[in-house]
């Protein structure tokens, strides 16, 4: 099963690093929150992916098993 | 408070439970809102028929095709058995936090039918192995008295296997929503929480946590009597079974009715000229033109295909010379200070769309204010922990289709209700601004 780049909205408080560290899956809102784009984390990104998950002032990032 | 009545749908023979055919009504007593004691129940109904082994009601619901009547529609023996599998012992919630302030038909039930929702409250938490129980409900003093007693009554007299708890909700739309319930019956605020874990898997006490609806467990409880064939005698073969509806007709009358899936909604509601257009699902739901719903059953077959739902029964026609967007304007105002505010696109979007429908609403408004309005419905879609924001998105989106000639109208400084009366029930905003989430 693939895994698949959640945000755990309660938790977010939109610092907008997420977006700065992996600018290929998550862009900002105009209020300065994640988008995170569908479907499963492609392998290439794997280490980027790590990265913007533990760097996460907040850890509101998530990798979780795809739904 | 005053309670639905109960008005029979016009044309069922009025048989009770276990009677001839379809016989409807099964939940409410076929006249009058007088409680119905556990005397009158013992009378009509016997005791619960406890099955003896965890998981064996769960079949029978399966054939009975039962689904969630809390608005969702979830089938329920897949919930059950989900719970059931569990290695640690579940606890079971029956949710009475009706917290749409258009409906009125599980605070009726639980005021007339208690021990139906009681008894399926026990038969649910023997079929998933649980022997702590519980009902979640807002703060109504009479009600919540009656309860107390109602509970009292059966553990003097026995018949109750699992504990139960009463938790009280705070007066807050999202306070019914699973999560909200599970924290909140936790000791936290009521408000919903990130899934994973799902409230099945992990919910109060940390343990696997059954919810269902108190209307759900009242139809659980007649077909653990009666069986999945008493239960698709009435109702659609993909939609089984009966259902309580809050009906707010044109006119301004107000009724809780219990009516199968299936039933065209012209005999629900008036759809006269008198009615321009129905909302159908409550304040996360849609709205639909009236000529289209006077085609439609309710069901989620029809109602799916236009963007609405049945829901939780909530359907009100709004009369021909009321303005549909200063009524929209209203509702997103009131979904908006019902955010929980835990989410930045709902915290920040919802107050947004709100005033954008006020724009909307307003003389001669900003067009910008509509092409806002459609990029921020699109910004806080499935953004949120819960479904608040999606329902309000919904619903907005509806509105701004449905009254499109109204907005038009608008646009020319002119207004079908220049005096903005206000229709569909909302709670005192002010009140809403004391935000109180325990």
């Amino acid at each position: 099963m693939k895994d698949q780049l959640r945000v755990d909205p309660t938790v977010c408080s939109g610092h907008g690093l997420c977006a700065e560290l992996l600018p290929e899956l998550i862009t900002l809102d105009e209020w300065g929150y994640p988008i995170v784009a569908d479907g499963p984390v492609p392998r290439s990104l794997d280490r980027h992916v790590r990265r913007a998950v533990t760097d996460c002032p907040v850890l509101a990032l998530k990798l979780l098993p795809a739904r | 408070m005053t309670f639905g009545t109960t008005v029979p749908h016009p044309g069922q023979p009025l048989t009770q439970p276990g009677g001839a055919g379809d016989g409807l009504p099964r939940l409410l007593p076929a006249r009058g809102a007088v409680p119905v004691d556990l005397r009158t129940h013992l009378g009509r109904l016997g005791q619960p028929p406890y099955a003896g082994q965890a998981g064996r009601l769960i079949p029978v619901l399966q054939a009975a095709g039962l689904t969630g009547r809390g608005g969702a529609a979830f089938p329920v023996h897949r919930k059950l058995a989900a719970v059931a599998k569990a290695r640690t012992q579940p606890v079971v919630i029956g949710n009475g936090a009706e917290s749409e302030p258009a409906s009125e038909k599980d605070k009726s039930l639980l005021w007339i039918s208690p021990h139906l929702v009681l008894d399926g409250l026990q038969l649910a938490a023997e079929a998933v192995g649980s022997d702590a129980a519980g009902l979640y409900l807002h703060r109504h003093p009479r009600l919540l008295e009656n309860l107390h007693a109602a509970i009292a009554e059966r553990a003097a007299a026995g018949m109750d296997r699992a504990g139960v708890e009463i938790f009280e909700a705070p007066h807050r739309f999202l306070a019914g929503e699973e999560s909200a319930l599970a924290s909140r019956v936790n000791g936290g605020p009521a408000m919903p929480r990130f899934k994973p874990p799902m409230v099945f898997e992990r919910g109060v006490a940390g343990r696997p946590t059954l919810v269902h609806n108190v209307e759900t467990l009242a139809h659980l409880a007649l077909i653990a009597r009666f069986g999945p064939d008493w239960f698709r005698a009435a109702g659609t073969d993909a939609e089984p079974g009966s259902m309580l509806c809050t009906l707010h007709q044109a006119d301004g009358r107000r009724d809780v009715v219990e009516t199968e899936l299936g039933t065209p909604l012209r005999s629900l509601l008036t759809l006269d000229g008198h009615t321009q257009a129905v909302l159908s699902g409550g304040y996360h739901g849609a709205w639909l033109p009236a000529a289209d719903a006077a085609r439609m059953t309710l069901s989620n077959a029809d109602l799916r295909p236009a963007g609405a739902f049945v829901g939780a029964g909530v359907l009100a026609a709004l009369p021909a010379d009321r303005c549909g967007i200063a009524e929209a304007a209203r509702v997103a105002r009131y979904l908006a200070l019902e955010s929980a505010g835990q989410c930045g696109p709902c915290f920040n979007g919802l107050p947004r769309m709100a005033a954008a429908m006020a724009e909307i609403a307003s003389p001669r408004p900003d067009p910008r204010a509509v092409t806002d309005m459609i990029r921020w419905a699109g910004l806080v879609q499935g953004r949120g922990a819960c479904h608040h924001p999606d329902g309000a998105v919904r619903f907005i989106r509806s509105a701004l289709h449905v009254f499109r000639d109204e907005i038009t109208r608008h646009g020319q400084g002119r207004c079908v209700d220049p005096a903005r009366r206000p229709f569909l029930p909302l709670p005192d905003s002010t009140a809403l601004s004391a935000a109180d989430w325990s």
